[in-house]
């Protein structure tokens, strides 16, 4: 049990070295932390067009390397987070952005889980209240009573006998 | 009679949100991820000034006003550029007017790649650190927009023109252009 603990823990804290070298090595200084901090939001939150699947500030790629230091330089200008996310995303459209914006288009992206998790929700109601009331209304006729009362009766007789 | 409709609708159920399922997967996998569509079509073409490749002088946007045509994204590392050459050579001999904009090359790599497959270009702007390259939009080599006699992107074409797909693509909508 602490065995397989401490392999879990390892395994996570490998996860963190791996993410922490996968970021290509650059230096841009920063005059404030606070810009700082703003610059690693956007390029964590900006897609690589190279490759889709890394974020800018992941990307080796030769243009994402063009666009961290656009950022940078955005950022020296005095530019605004969201100054910096119109002017990627007029240029390369809401493709850019990970969290894509919320509007009409994106609605049924938006809300599409929360609708399946309702419909489920409904569902699992439905299926639950019917299991639950079939039995006590409808099929127990006077009948299977006295059926069920003779077989406790017979069940009785036999553990009574051993 | 009123029963028989709800019940064979629940037992459909499964069938139809599973189809509903297929028809979007389906068409999912028919769209290529590596073709963002761009944001810039049907806006004027971004603003730039920059040096001729071969001469001395700048080429700027409003160089682009007044004809129709089409700016190439290429450079001499580009390997879908050379597959492409022979469409944009067959163009430009069909009186084409195309602007290259040689991106993020050195410039005696890219006169040595004209010099040995040809120039079918009426200008290149060299764009050596591919900034401009930013404000197109531009995510790799080749690509190609259509800019009509307004300066306006009209049409933009990611990869090699030599595919017949985008060739035709490209070719009707330029045919709405010259009318």
């Amino acid at each position: 049990m602490n065995k397989t603990l401490s392999i879990i823990m390892l395994a996570v804290a490998l996860s963190f070295v791996v993410r922490a070298i996968a970021a290509p090595i650059e230096t841009f200084k920063f005059d404030s932390p606070d810009t700082e901090k703003v610059f690693h939001k956007l390029s964590d939150e900006l897609r690589c067009l190279v490759c889709q699947n890394q974020n800018i500030a992941e990307s080796n790629a030769d243009l994402a390397k063009d666009l961290r230091l656009e950022i940078y330089t955005m950022l020296m200008d005095g530019k605004t987070e969201d100054e910096i996310i119109d002017f990627m995303v007029q240029r390369y459209g809401d493709y850019v952005l990970y969290r894509p914006p919320f509007k009409p288009m994106t609605w049924l992206l938006w809300f599409g889980p929360l609708i399946v998790f309702i419909m489920g929700l409904i569902y699992a109601i439905r299926f639950m209240r019917s299991q639950s009331s079939e039995p006590s209304q409808e099929s127990m006729s006077e009948e299977d009573i006295e059926r069920v009362k003779n077989l406790h009766a017979d069940l009785d007789a036999e553990q009574g006998e051993k | 009679m009123g029963n028989v409709q709800p019940t064979l609708l629940r037992r459909f159920m499964p069938l139809i949100i599973f189809s509903v399922l297929v028809i979007f997967l389906a068409v999912g996998l028919t769209l290529n991820p590596r073709e963002v569509p761009s944001p810039l079509i049907g806006k004027p073409a971004p603003e730039f000034e920059l040096p001729l490749l071969l001469q001395e002088g700048s080429f700027s946007n409003k160089d682009l006003i007044g004809h129709v045509t089409l700016v190439n994204v290429w450079a001499s590392w580009c390997f879908a550029c050379r597959q492409e050459h022979e469409t944009i050579k067959y163009l430009s001999r069909q009186g084409v007017r195309i602007i290259g904009l040689n991106y993020k090359d050195e410039a005696s790599d890219a006169k040595q790649w004209l010099a040995k497959l040809g120039n079918p270009y009426q200008a290149i702007a060299a764009d050596r650190d591919g900034r401009i390259a930013i404000d197109w939009g531009v995510y790799g080599a080749p690509e190609t927009f259509l800019i009509d006699q307004q300066g306006i992107i009209r049409h933009k074409v990611i990869g090699p023109l030599s595919d017949q797909a985008k060739f035709d693509a490209l070719m009707t909508v330029m045919e709405t252009l010259n009318k």
